[in-house]
């Protein structure tokens, strides 16, 4: 499960910048990050807010295009979106229009669905089953819970059997207790079907626990201040966090971070309004 | 339930107890202010005359104007709201036109339409669109563009995304936008049928002032009133069931 160093590259940033025009001049949000994801690996991305994190998932989801270097996926540059790439925004985006069983099925419904038509509706129950939605498959979205719908949001980017997993702060929202169930359930379905998966977090704890490799970005513009390997092996369970190796590794990590999250609240008191 | 209607009736009793109140008051001269079963009286009269013909007549008007203009406004207000750089130049231009009070523009209508059935039509259409195509493109501005991001990530091409994703969105603006129109255009059927109309509950409004029978005026004005609200429900309801995903109905 753990990938080692031999394993394929999947994900490639090379050089990567980039700016937006804005009203005030040219912004610059990503600024020459370099690494690399390899197949079946867990990378957690974390740094200050505003640094440019989201930006970056964008970048290989195929929302934005770096103004220099390049990002590549499987060698090639990305250039748009695709169902190769399941992506849990930081919003979700749940369909309200939509029933849970609905929203599950929109992209196995879709002209471009990877799987068989007579397996889908299998694929559907199958991860209601696994997400707790059994009991709410013809509920409408408006009548779930955040934990709820954050888990519809899975199972719907999962249903289309993507290869890569990206996740923008997909548990930020939520309440430790949920939040902790929701970093198992993870772990359960990447332990089933493994993925590469490219996490964006705020916290040190999450990250330490889920990754193989976390990549710590400075304030903005988001440079790569270090990247931190897990030693870890999977699958993981909650006695990780007792243990005093985990206990080192979280206070190694969170002092990199904390004094990034100190270098951007200098940066903002500086900011003109 | 019993409470319920009680409730809703309620106000309905306040007014017709205020309107008691002010015609035996003397504070009005009761001979301008005919009493609730007076207007009453002469409903039923013209129940059996001209009235149900005055209602079919008005209540056509009404729909086939806000039929076209919700026609129009639709796809217009799609367009406004989905492309902000159309939007930019064709908003002074929609807020000109909605300015101009459809009573001012009777004498053009006139001249270019005649005196016909298409006359009253085209004000009526005009008010409507004007009314439905902001709140149109208001609303489809306001959709968040996070959902079609997540339908691009599952695979879903243009044409997937127009029909899967933007429609279902833009159904609940069109109905109320459909609502708006339809309140908007009953309220200028008096404007519209000010255009020698011989049936209609605006010609009978005006018809009933010309010989001061104020009674009959209450009976038009009323008439109006509840015909409108009776749509309003009915839209409503309809829009309960085809937007039942919605966090807030209606
Ligand atoms: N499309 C855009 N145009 C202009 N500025 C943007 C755009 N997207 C993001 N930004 C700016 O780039 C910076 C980084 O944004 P983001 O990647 O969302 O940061 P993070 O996810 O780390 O909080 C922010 O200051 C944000 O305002
Ligand atoms: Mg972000």
């Amino acid at each position: 499960m753990s990938a080692s160093e031999s394993a394929r590259e999947r994900i490639a940033f090379e050089r990567v910048s980039v700016e937006f025009q804005t009203r005030s001049g040219p912004l610059r949000v990503v600024d020459d990050v370099s690494y690399r994801v390899h197949d079946g690996e867990f990378v957690s991305i974390i740094g200050p807010s505003g640094c440019g994190k989201t930006t970056m998932m964008n970048l290989v989801a195929g929302f934005v295009q770096p103004t220099a270097g390049a990002v590549l996926l499987d060698g090639k540059p990305v250039v748009a979106p695709g169902p190769d790439r399941g992506v849990i925004f930081q919003e979700y985006g749940v369909f309200p229009w939509l029933t849970v069983r609905q929203n599950i099925a929109f992209g196995l419904n879709l002209r471009a669905s990877r799987v068989p038509e007579g397996e889908r509706r299998a694929i559907c129950e199958r991860y209601m089953r696994l997400m707790g939605l059994a009991d709410f498959a013809d509920a409408w979205p408006k009548t779930l819970s955040g934990g709820m719908r954050q888990r519809l949001a899975i199972a719907r980017a999962y249903a289309v059997r993507p290869e890569f997993l990206l996740m923008d702060e997909p548990f930020g929202a939520l309440d430790a207790q949920t939040r902790s169930a929701m970093q198992d359930l993870l772990i359960e379905v990447l332990h089933a079907e493994g993925k590469t998966v490219m996490l964006i977090t705020h916290s040190v704890e999450e990250a330490v626990y889920l990754s193989d490799r976390i990549v710590i970005m400075t304030a903005r513009p988001a440079r790569i201040r270090e990247i931190v390997r897990v030693p870890f092996g999977h699958p993981r369970t909650e006695s990780l966090h007792e243990k005093s190796e985990f206990g080192e590794l979280r206070s190694h990590v969170r002092e990199l971070v904390m004094k990034e999250y100190a270098e951007q609240a200098r940066q903002s008191v500086h900011v003109p309004v | 339930m019993l409470r319920r209607t009680a409730l809703i009736l309620a106000p309905w009793a306040v007014i017709v107890l205020v309107w008691y109140a002010i015609h035996y008051s003397g504070i009005v001269n009761p001979a301008l202010v005919p009493t609730p079963h007076s207007v009453l009286r002469r409903f039923g009269e013209l129940a059996g005359d001209r009235l149900p013909q005055d209602v079919w007549v008005s209540t056509r008007r009404v729909f086939l104007g806000v039929m076209f203009g919700i026609l129009l406004a639709v796809p217009v207000g799609f367009v406004l709201g989905w492309y902000p750089e159309v939007r930019r130049f064709v908003d002074p231009l929609l807020n000109f036109f909605r300015a101009l009070p459809p009573i001012a523009l009777i004498p053009l209508v006139i001249v270019y339409f005649g005196i016909g059935e298409m006359a009253k039509v085209v004000i009526l259409f005009y008010a409507s669109f004007f009314a439905g195509v902001i709140v149109m493109y208001e609303g489809i501005a306001q959709i968040s563009p996070i959902y079609v991001r997540v339908a691009r990530t599952l695979g879903a091409r243009d044409d997937e995304i127009f029909l899967k994703v933007i429609l279902p969105l833009a159904v609940p603006h069109m109905l109320t936008a459909l609502r708006v129109a339809l309140g908007v255009a009953w309220a200028t059927l008096v404007a519209s049928e000010l255009i020698a109309a011989q049936t209609g509950l605006g010609s009978l409004i005006q018809n009933a002032a010309a010989f001061f029978q104020l009674d009959i005026i209450y009976v038009g004005i009323i008439g109006i009133g509840f015909i409108a609200l009776a749509m309003d429900l009915g839209l409503r309801a309809v829009a309960r069931r085809l937007v039942a995903w919605q966090e807030r109905i209606a």
